[in-house]
């Protein structure tokens, strides 16, 4: 179990280091859409809504993982939609839209 | 599906997570990163199906439609200048999504739970809940819904203070006695309000660093989960979007010459401490100017660059300006922008504006590598922004905003000021830039002032 939590640790901190670096990187043209996007990728707490609401515990965790699913959903498919449609005006030279 | 082709899935998502992130950081490959990382978020959900605890689908079929539902309709049908109330608003479904998983487990286990577990457990519904009733407070506050002035009471700090640390007694009672499920009920209820009270006392113009922080503490709930539920992806993409959240308020704090505590605890420009004389003097002697004169000074120049700011968004003037740019272009003038990190709501908000009206993203540059352009410069246009061409940030120490880098626009030759009306910023602060001698201000909505000009310069 001690075993366990500190590999979690290892993990945790191995990403934080790597999303400093990798996110320092990122211009502020592209600040909001970053923002977007790493919202969207939070939306992984889908994976830990989803077996609430699916393993049947309970009635209560059922139905809080139910609201969870759609919230982090939301987040997931509109985060990344709203990102990629942000993306796609970003323009170098006069390329005027038809 | 076993349980490593399940983690085989996780491994795989880490990693697109990682890449997309990667490719976020150009604007040629962002897009393609972007896909990346949604490609890797369907992977893990794939993979999530196949565990063995869950035995029925129809909640998670009900709340997955239902959410892509509203979540696509809203990419789809928000506005560009509406981005962060979305963030703002999307941020407090990641926090509901964190706190409600964690509540579920604690109800699950109850006073079984281990050490091990109460403790990301209590974390992750302490973030999840605040960020929740804090990120609905900030869209509340973005969207016009609550008043977008600080507002403050007598001890505030101090009581917010209290209920911090009341919060952070009963979650240490319950790390010890966990089969009290009543702390951690109190626990909750405390942490929906210290959101509500912690987000209250921030002004319009603090905006970009409180979404910043709320997006970092989704993040960490996000990651808390991962703890509670020995989780890796879930670690990962919490850890990741925690350090993004934190490296942008720290961007966003200096780019203000401000600290974190500062702004959490400062109250920004509830407490205007501007003497009325200096007012009305800036008032008095303003050279006010109607659009042919504007249109005068830009058919003169040779370069100009356009400022933006939060009025730009409000007003929705970034299509005019770009015809008015295109029309300048046309006759030889050269154009360029220059934005403040914390011009608008959020970081980057002018760029995604600028990006809807079509202006390439090459014409477009940040303060370090434009400030010294602006005493070469025929004509500014600022257009809705104002604490960030202040000058007083660098001449008037006793000035609120003092410290700031500012945006040197008064080095230009003649700068036009489009604005509403004479009232100060969103720091309440007054700005002497208004009474230069070189300063010329056109009143009237940004969008109309800038369709006239339009009209003007093809007449």
């Amino acid at each position: 179990m001690q075993a366990e939590l500190l590999f979690a640790f290892y993990i945790f901190m191995l990403a934080a280091f790597l999303g400093f670096q990798v996110i320092s990187k990122v211009p502020p043209l592209l600040h909001t859409p970053l923002m977007s996007a790493t919202n969207a990728i939070s939306g992984i707490s889908l994976v830990g809504s989803l077996v609430a609401a699916g393993a049947h515990y309970n009635p209560v965790s059922t139905a809080l993982g139910f609201i969870a699913v759609t919230a982090a959903t939301i987040n997931v498919v509109g985060g990344f939609m709203i990102t990629d449609r942000m993306l796609k005006m970003f323009k170098k030279k006069d390329g005027k839209k038809s | 599906m076993s349980t490593a082709l399940v983690q085989l899935t996780y491994f795989f998502a880490s990693a697109l997570f990682i890449l997309g992130l990667k490719d976020l950081g150009s604007p040629e490959t962002a897009r393609r990163g972007n896909q990346f990382a949604a490609a890797g978020m369907f992977l893990a959900v794939v993979g999530t199906l196949a565990h063995q605890d869950i035995i029925s689908y129809e909640w998670i079929i009900i709340g997955m439609i239902i959410g892509s539902a509203i979540g696509a309709a809203m990419a789809v049908f928000m506005p560009m200048t509406a981005m962060p109330e979305r963030i703002a608003l999307s941020h407090a479904f990641g926090g509901l999504a964190a706190a409600f998983v964690g509540i579920s487990e604690y109800y699950r286990h109850g006073a079984e739970m281990e050490l091990l577990k109460t403790v990301p457990v209590g974390f992750e519904v302490i973030f999840g809940a605040l960020t929740f009733t804090g990120s609905l407070m900030a869209f509340g506050k973005l969207s016009g819904y609550v008043t977008q002035v600080p507002v403050t009471y007598k001890f505030q700090n101090q009581s917010n203070l209290s209920l911090f640390g009341l919060a952070l007694a009963l979650y240490i009672a319950w790390l010890f006695t966990p089969s009290y499920p009543i702390l951690f009920y109190i626990m909750l209820g405390l942490a929906f309000l210290i959101g509500i009270l912690m987000v209250l006392p921030i002004g319009g113009a603090d905006m970009p660093v409180v979404i910043c922080l709320l997006n970092s503490y989704a993040g960490l709930a996000a990651s808390a989960t991962g703890f509670v539920l020995s989780n890796n992806i879930l670690i990962i993409a919490g850890a990741l979007d925690g350090a993004s959240g934190f490296i942008l308020s720290i961007m966003m704090s200096k780019a203000m010459n401000r600290s974190f505590t500062n702004v959490l605890f400062g109250a920004f420009g509830s407490t205007a401490e501007t003497s009325p004389g200096a007012a009305a003097s800036a008032t008095g002697s303003v050279n006010e100017g109607t659009i042919d004169d504007a249109v005068t000074v830009l058919r003169n120049a040779q370069r100009v660059i356009v400022v933006p700011g939060y009025g730009m968004a409000v007003s929705q003037a970034q299509h005019a300006l770009r015809e008015l740019a295109d029309l300048l272009d046309s006759d030889g003038t050269s154009v360029k922008y220059a934005i403040h990190p914390v011009a608008g709501r959020m970081p980057g908000h002018m760029n995604v504006l600028l990006a809807e009206a079509n202006v390439p993203y090459d014409h477009i540059f940040d303060l370090e590598d434009i400030n010294d352009e602006f005493s070469k410069t025929d004509a500014v246009i600022v257009i809705g922004a104002n604490d960030v061409v202040n000058p007083a940030a660098k001449t008037n120490p006793s000035s609120p905003i003092y410290g700031m880098p500012v945006l040197n626009v008064e080095e230009a030759r003649t700068v036009i000021v489009l604005k509403r009306s004479m009232s100060a910023g969103f720091a309440g602060i007054d700005n002497e830039l208004f009474g230069l001698p070189n300063t010329m201000m056109v009143f009237g909505d940004a969008k109309q002032t800038v369709t006239k000009m339009v009209q003007a310069l093809k007449g």
